[in-house]
């Protein structure tokens, strides 16, 4: 009897679904329209440029792979990448940390005002980042007679590229962390400092735990892109091979000479960087994912 | 009395941080970035306007703008559908085509020109077929708009897509109940509400393209008039060594670009305003 009663509710409830979830979805073949559309475009788009780099840079063999690898260009390249990258990385993960700290635990005017500004080398052509330290620096530029009077090279040298680069990927870690550390509020560090915690204690042993994935996302895409440059290291390296060359400016200098299978190699070195990165961040997003559940569940 | 500028706190730090950070700002960004502006300043109006309306660079400026739009606006199109497709539906390889959206924002832009020329030359993966039908793609402008459709793909996506998420079913049950059938529920009701947040990935696809530059040389050939970007002129006049050319494309292009920004921070308001959200 029990039992009649509830399949009977039972069989009610699932036809009342049914008709709620016709409702509020498509019919099948609208459906299928709409998922094959996505896909077309994020396989003509997206995948295959990504399926072309790797076979293309395979199209000779694995020994000129290889050899386009570690060929000296290549490794200098590969170095001035690395130094560049571990440069440029710190110093705006510093920045971040401090400018997120004082945006987000105080209150002064002018905050907006001063997020906004942070933002700004996002919305600036590659191009032009790197115009403006040519003519900050450069020979005709505002302290250039003073620099070649003391035969210091900041264009065309190594310093350009790493300024160019700090420029480029100035906002990353601060942006990350700004809205993170809103959402959690002061209360915690108000609370530590009440209990007698010294300043750097409070951000070690409460802030920094609260941020700690927020930082890592943070400075994975800043890696990302300090290694990738192109536009704004292009303008200022003067591309000396050995010297100046990034591994972005390597590729584009082997494809310019025809060197297409060592171009597409040394790419394919960016690409698994790439992958990697997306790799990491979709794993901090999953992890952040799980904090967050944990804190709702205490 | 006076009110003090700054709400006391207790804790600590306040003036380090501030310091360092304006510090740092202006040193990498503000001085740096004023640099054009002093530069400009060394040019009569006239001197500006001649290099301004030189055809080559209105050329390069409707190119890279018309280009831009277009790229925008077929990724508003695609990356609405793609968004759709990953919050309501399920497929196999949902969780790989989700990370991967991302792609153009993790390769670096030089990587992606070389790729797309080899897809899109003539002896290309696709170019191949295409040529014998007269379609030219790779040296074109039309190359030049695929290559901007793919640094600005996770615009579109990455915005609609959280807002979708959060949208309340119970809206579209309100609809459907009143009588509404899937396509007025969907048209009238859903498309609204995110319109907001599809505007804003449309903008920011568009602001992006429009400074983009490894990408698109490597495909774009270059052609004088036809498809030359504006960020190239900037180089070129630069490799001629003439900084105030230079600088006039680069303030046109800052001011433009300016002008971008401020209605991406008011679309991104009008997005919280309409969703309850913050962005």
């Amino acid at each position: 009897m029990a039992g009649g009663i509830a399949t009977a509710l039972g069989a009610k409830s699932i036809r009342g679904n049914q008709r709620i979830n016709n409702a509020t979805t498509e019919s099948p073949w609208v459906r299928r329209l709409i998922i094959g559309t996505g896909l077309f475009y994020f396989t003509i788009f997206l995948l295959l440029p990504l399926g072309a780099v790797f076979v293309e840079a395979f199209r000779k063999g694995v020994d000129a792979y290889l050899a386009a690898l570690v060929e000296p260009d290549a490794m200098s390249a590969i170095k001035l990448t690395l130094i560049t990258a571990l440069v440029s990385v710190p110093l705006n993960l510093v920045f971040g940390v401090s400018a997120a700290w004082a945006i987000t635990k105080f209150n002064f005017p002018g905050k907006r005002f001063l997020i906004t500004l942070i933002d700004l080398p996002f919305s600036v052509s590659p191009v032009i980042a790197g115009l403006i330290f040519v003519l900050v620096f450069g020979a005709q530029g505002w302290f250039g007679s003073w620099f070649l009077d003391n035969d210091i090279k900041i264009i065309f040298a190594v310093p350009g590229i790493l300024l160019a680069t700090i420029f480029v990927t100035f906002p990353f870690v601060a942006r990350e962390l700004i809205p993170l550390m809103e959402a959690q509020g002061k209360e915690e560090e108000e609370a530590a400092i009440v209990l007698g915690a010294r300043g750097w204690q409070v951000f070690r042993y409460v802030t920094l735990p609260n941020i700690l994935w927020g930082v890592i996302y943070g400075v994975v895409l800043c890696n990302a892109r300090a290694m990738g440059e192109f536009g704004a290291v292009s303008v200022v390296s003067g591309h000396i091979r050995g010297e100046t060359n990034s591994l972005p400016l390597h590729v584009e200098i082997l494809y310019n000479e025809y060197n297409f299978a060592a171009a597409f190699a040394v790419a394919s070195l960016l690409a698994v960087l790439a992958l990697l990165t997306l790799l990491i961040k979709t794993y901090v997003e999953w992890k952040a994912a799980q904090v967050n559940a944990q804190h709702k569940e205490d | 009395m006076t009110r003090p500028l700054v709400k006391q706190s207790v804790i600590p730090g306040f003036g380090v941080t501030l310091g360092f950070t304006l510090a740092y700002l202006g040193l990498i960004v503000l001085i740096p970035l004023s640099a054009v502006v002093w530069k400009t300043t060394d040019l009569s109006f006239a001197q500006f306007w001649a290099v301004i309306s030189e055809p080559r660079v209105v050329a390069s400026l409707k190119l890279s703008f018309g280009a831009s739009l277009i790229a925008a606006s077929v990724n508003g199109f695609f990356g609405l559908i793609l968004a759709w497709a990953l919050v309501r539906y399920e497929f196999p390889g949902k969780k790989i085509v989700d990370t991967l959206v991302d792609l153009p924002f993790a390769l670096p832009t030089a990587v992606a020109g070389i790729a797309l020329t080899a897809i899109y030359a003539k002896n290309g993966w696709i170019g191949q077929y295409l040529e014998p039908l007269g379609l030219k793609i790779a040296f074109t402008p039309t190359g030049i708009m695929i290559a901007l459709i793919f640094i600005g793909l996770p615009f579109v996506v990455r915005t609609v897509q959280p807002v979708l998420e959060d949208l309340d079913k119970e809206i579209e049950e309100a609809a459907a109940s009143l009588g509404a059938n899937r396509a007025q529920a969907v048209f009238k009701v859903v498309l609204p509400i995110i319109l907001p947040a599809l505007l804003t990935g449309f903008a920011l696809a568009f602001a992006r393209a429009v400074g983009e530059y490894g990408s698109v040389i490597f495909i774009a050939g270059n052609l004088p008039m036809v498809s030359e970007i504006a960020p190239l002129m900037i180089i070129t006049k630069l490799e001629q060594y003439d900084y105030s050319g230079a600088t006039s494309i680069a303030v046109v292009m800052l001011f433009l670009s300016f002008i971008l920004l401020l209605i991406v921070n008011s679309l991104q308001a009008w997005t919280a305003k309409r969703t309850g959200r913050e962005i």
